[in-house]
């Protein structure tokens, strides 16, 4: 997963696949995850910035990967949502729980 | 703009692979209709949590195939989303958004409520162990 994370003061950030479908997500999910495991961070940016579409698989995906930072009292955000993926946020009330920026 | 009637039918592997495909492949086929980009995201949304059930509780991510059809009659689009899989029980509980039998697989349970929200129209057909069809109506250019 090399050059699609980065790591300072204790946030990661995230460079969400190019489709946050059940299809990659299943492969997002495994690479996160190895990194949270392996930098026990405080805080949790998810970059959306490469992503052009999300549907309801996504929203299991970024509420699981949140679980193990909120534990330890950090913070969650979500940056550079697109059109569509803003209303999918909107709807679901993921923006209710995680700033978005 | 002229009266456009037009069909079309596919079949296809119940792999994760497909989603895309099947998103993609709606897309082009309504381009005629000139959709905006928001109605053309909320059809690729809605077809890709049709065929997305299909593969995880449908067939449990074991092999089987999905048909997907669509129809346009003047500004409206039909789409119908079927499986021969396991089929659900309580249709009027599996809509209701947040409800999901696969917590497990981190699930949400808002695939049929994205339908519901992007579609005008979703119908849901379904029999334990024979499969599930899901039809959705969408009118293109209503502003
Ligand atoms: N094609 C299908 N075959 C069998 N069961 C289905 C199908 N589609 C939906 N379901 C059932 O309806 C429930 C709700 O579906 P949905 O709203 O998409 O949420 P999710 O996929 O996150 O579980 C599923 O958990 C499943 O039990
Ligand atoms: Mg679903």
């Amino acid at each position: 997963m090399e050059h699609k994370y980065e790591k300072e003061y204790g946030c990661l950030i995230l460079r969400m696949p190019a489709e946050l479908d059940h299809h990659q997500s299943e492969f997002f999910k495994e690479e996160a995850d190895q990194l949270l495991l392996k930098y026990p961070v405080r805080s949790l940016i998810f970059d959306f910035m490469d992503t052009c579409f999300m549907d309801s698989s996504g929203i299991g995906v970024i509420i699981g990967r949140c679980k193990n930072v909120r534990f330890s009292g950090g913070y969650v955000k979500a940056v550079h949502l697109n059109e569509q993926i803003n209303r999918i946020f909107q709807l679901s009330g993921l923006k209710k729980i995680i700033e978005v920026e | 703009m002229e009266y456009l009637r037009n069909e079309m039918k596919m079949e296809f592997l119940a792999l994760s692979a497909n989603e895309g495909f099947a998103r993609v492949a709606v897309g082009a086929f309504v381009a005629g209709l000139n959709p905006t980009v928001d109605e053309l995201a909320d059809l690729k949304t809605a077809v890709s949590e049709a065929v997305t059930n299909c593969i995880i509780h449908g067939y449990e991510q074991q092999e089987g195939k999905i048909w997907l059809s669509c129809c346009i009659e003047g500004r409206q689009v039909e789409i119908t989303v079927a499986d021969t899989g396991k089929g659900i029980k309580d249709i009027e509980q599996a809509r209701e958004p947040l409800f999901t039998t696969k917590p497990e697989l981190e699930r949400s349970g808002m695939g049929f409520a994205f339908m519901e929200a992007f579609m005008d129209e979703v119908e849901v057909v379904s029999e334990p162990r024979k499969g599930t069809s899901v039809m959705m109506r969408k009118t293109i250019g209503e502003g």
